[in-house]
C-alpha cells in the first residue's frame, strides 16, 4: 500500500538516493529534484503529500524555494540543513516550514518527522479531545488528565499544553509561543516559557529531568510528542 | 630585549635619543676632563656607540659614530673649539676612531640580523612542529573511521555468499559506529574553526540550568552507560542568560571526557550554583570525577589545542577542551581544572551574567 507521495528537492545524488530508498521501502512513492527551479515545477505538477526541501541549493537559496512554495502549497515541507544554523532553522519555520532535520539524521528521525507531519496533513479537522499516551486533553472542558486523574494546571499553563498538543509533533519557536501564549508585546520575554515549561514537565512528565512528551529543540524551541 | 627597542621605537625617537646620549655623556667627560686625557674620552665615547650599536637601527648608530668622532675632534682633541688637529698623531688616532666606530655599528647590526632570521626560522620550525602534531592526530582520527567504512562497504559490496549473515550485521554496525565517530570529530573541528575565525558570538537567552544540564546527560546516555552520574543545584537557583547552544556543547565535551578517561564505574558530579558579587551575578558549574585526575603540571596545558596528555589511550584530537574554553571565554567566563585532594579532577566554569528570579516567584 502506498502511504503517500513525497517529493525530494536537494542538489547532493547521495542523499537523494538515501532517501528514495528509505522511502521506497516505507511504502511512500517518492519524486526527486536537483534543483530550486525543478522542484518548483514538480511541487505543481504533482501536488505531493509532502515535500523535503534542503536548504543549501545550487540555483537558488531554499528560503526563497519555501516562500514561493507557501504561496499555494499547504500540505507539509520538511526541512533539511546542516548543523550549527539555528538561525537558519527559525527562519525556515516562521516561514512556514513545518519540520527540519539537520544533517547528517538518523532514519528512524525521519520517519517519525514524516508520519507526523503527513498526520497534520490529514487531521486539520477539529478534535475536541487529544489523547497522547497518558495525557488527555478535552478542550470543551478544558481538562487535562494524566493516567485518568485530572491535574490541576493553571490558566496560562493549560493554554501553552493545548498549543502544544494542538501541534503535536512539530516544533513551535520561542517566539510562536511568546506571541500565541502570552501576546506580541511580550515577544522577548523568554523567562515566562522557561518558567512555564519547567511547571509543565513537574505536572504532566513522569520525570521531568527526562522529558518525554515536551522536548527542548536547542535554541529553536520545543516540541511536544504525543504519541511514541 | 634589543630587537623590542628598535622595533618599538619610532625613527626620530630613535635618532633622538641618540643625539642626546652622545651630548650627555660627552658633557660628563668634558666635566671630568681634569681628571681624565681626551685619549680615554675616546674609549668612553667608544663605549657609548659600541652601546648604541646594539640597541639601535643602523642610522642612528652611524650618525652616533659621526657625531662622537666630531665632538671629541672639536671640544677634546687640542687645539680646543676647532676642527682643526694639531698634529699627525692625533689626526690618525681620530681617523681611526670614525672608522672603527663605524665598522663596530655595521658589525653588530649585521649579527643582530643574523640573530633575527635564527629566530624567525626557530619559530618557524616550532609551528612545522605543531601542524605535524595535528596532522597525526588529525589524520588519525578521521582515516581509522574512514578506513572502517571503505573496508567494510568493499566486504558487504564484492560479497559472494561467502560472509555469514551475523558478520554481515557487525560490518554494517561498524560502518554505522564508524560514521558517528567521524561526524564528531568533524563537529569538533568545524567547532574549531567557528572559535578561530572569531564568529563565535554567544547568543545569550534565559536559561533553565536544570534542563541544560540533564539535557546533556540524556544527550549523552550511550556514553554514560558504565558509569553513575549525580547532578545537584543550589536551592533558588535564578534563570540565567546564557548561550544553551555553546554550553550544551561545553557539557558535552566536559561529561564525555570525564566518561573517557576515567574507569568503568566511576562516577561524575555535576553542581550548579551561583556566585553572588556585589554587581553581578556569576553561573558556577562543577563537574568532579573520581578518577585519578590530571599530572599536577599539565593542568594549564590541557585547554591548549591538540594538547594530548602522555600516555593517554588513542582516540581523541586534543580539541574538547580548547573548545571548552573557547565557548566558555566567547561567554567572558572562565574555565579551570584543578586536582581534587581524593583523587579525581574538577573541572570548574564561572560566568559572570544576568539573572532572573522570577522562577522562584509564587505563580498566578
Amino acid at each position: 500500500m502506498n502511504s503517500g507521495e513525497i517529493l525530494v528537492i536537494d542538489d547532493e545524488v547521495q542523499i537523494r538516493k538515501l532517501l528514495e530508498i528509505t522511502l521506497q521501502s516505507n511504502d511512500f512513492v517518492v519524486k526527486e529534484a536537483g534543483t530550486g527551479k525543478e522542484g518548483l515545477q514538480m511541487a505543481a505538477n504533482h501536488s505531493p503529500d509532502l515535500i523535503i526541501l534542503d536548504l543549501g541549493l545550487p540555483d537558488e537559496s531554499g528560503h526563497s524555494i519555501l516562500k514561493k512554495l507557501r504561496e499555494w502549497y499547504t500540505k507539509s515541507i520538511i526541512i533539511l540543513s546542516v548543523q550549527s544554523s539555528e538561525e537558519d532553522i527559525v527562519t525556515a519555520l516562521d516561514n512556514g516550514a513545518n519540520d527540519y532535520l539537520i544533517k547528517p539524521f538518523r532514519t528512524g528521525e525521519l520517519l517519525a518527522r514524516i508520519r507526523s507531519s503527513l498526520r497534520h496533513n490529514s487531521s486539520e479537522e477539529d478534535n475536541s479531545i487529544i489523547d497522547c499516551d497518558d495525557l488527555q486533553l478535552d478542550l470543551i472542558a478544558r481538562t487535562v488528565k494524566k493516567n485518568n486523574e485530572i491535574i490541576k494546571l493553571t490558566g496560562t499553563e493549560y493554554t501553552l499544553l493545548s498549543l502544544f498538543a494542538k501541534n503535536e509533533g512539530k516544533v513551535l519557536t520561542h517566539q510562536y509561543l511568546l506571541k500565541q501564549v502570552w501576546g506580541p508585546v511580550h515577544i522577548t520575554e523568554s523567562q515566562y516559557l522557561r518558567v512555564y515549561i519547567a511547571q509543565l514537565r513537574k505536572k504532566i512528565e513522569n520525570d521531568p529531568n527526562r522529558p518525554t512528551h515536551l522536548i527542548t529543540e536547542s535554541g529553536v524551541g520545543y516540541r511536544f510528542v504525543g504519541k511514541n | 630585549m634589543k630587537q623590542f627597542i628598535a622595533n618599538k621605537t619610532s625613527k626620530t625617537n630613535q635618532y633622538l635619543i641618540v643625539i642626546g646620549l652622545i651630548f650627555g655623556i660627552s658633557a660628563i667627560c668634558y666635566f671630568l676632563s681634569g681628571f681624565i686625557g681626551y685619549k680615554v674620552t675616546a674609549f668612553v665615547l667608544f663605549v657609548t656607540v659600541s652601546i648604541i650599536a646594539m640597541l639601535f637601527d643602523i642610522f642612528p648608530v652611524l650618525l652616533s659614530a659621526l657625531l662622537s668622532a666630531l665632538i671629541w675632534d672639536f671640544f677634546f682633541i687640542p687645539p680646543h673649539f676647532t676642527l682643526h688637529v694639531g698634529s699627525t698623531e692625533d689626526m690618525i688616532m681620530l681617523l681611526m676612531y670614525f672608522v672603527i666606530a663605524s665598522v663596530n655599528a655595521v658589525l653588530t647590526y649585521k649579527i643582530r640580523q643574523i640573530a633575527k632570521v635564527a629566530r624567525e626560522e626557530e619559530e618557524k620550525a616550532n609551528a612545522v612542529k605543531l601542524y605535524n602534531i595535528l596532522f597525526n592526530s588529525l589524520s588519525h582520527e578521521l582515516r581509522t573511521p574512514i578506513s572502517t567504512i571503505i573496508g567494510a562497504a568493499d566486504n558487504l559490496l564484492n560479497d559472494k555468499n561467502k560472509i555469514s549473515e551475523n558478520n554481515k550485521r557487525e560490518l554494517i554496525y561498524e560502518i554505522s559506529q564508524a560514521s558517528l565517530r567521524l561526524n564528531k570529530q568533524v563537529e569538533n573541528l568545524l567547532n574549531m574553526s567557528r572559535l578561530e575565525s572569531g564568529i563565535i558570538k554567544s547568543k545569550k537567552d534565559w536559561c533553565d540550568v536544570h534542563e541544560l544540564v540533564h539535557s546533556v546527560i540524556n544527550q549523552l546516555d550511550d556514553v554514560l552507560k558504565k558509569h553513575k552520574v549525580k547532578a545537584t543545584f543550589s536551592d533558588n537557583l535564578p534563570l540565567f542568560k546564557l548561550d544553551f547552544g555553546l554550553m550544551q556543547q561545553v557539557l558535552n565535551n566536559l561529561i564525555s571526557n570525564a566518561a573517557t578517561y576515567t574507569p568503568d564505574g566511576s562516577t561524575i558530579l555535576i553542581h550548579a550554583g551561583i556566585k553572588k558579587g556585589n554587581s553581578i551575578e556569576t553561573f558556577v558549574l562543577n563537574i568532579e570525577d573520581n578518577g585519578t585526575g590530571f599530572p599536577e603540571n599539565e593542568t594549564e596545558k590541557v585547554f591548549e589545542k591538540f594538547y594530548r596528555l602522555k600516555d593517554s589511550k588513542t582516540g581523541g584530537t586534543g580539541l574538547g577542551l580548547s573548545i571548552v574554553r573557547g565557548f566558555v571565554e566567547a561567554h567572558n567566563g572562565l574555565v579551570t581544572l584543578s586536582n581534587l585532594p581524593t583523587g579525581g579532577a574538577r573541572f570548574t566554569i564561572e560566568i559572570p551574567t544576568e539573572t532572573s528570579y522570577i522562577n522562584n516567584q509564587k505563580n498566578e
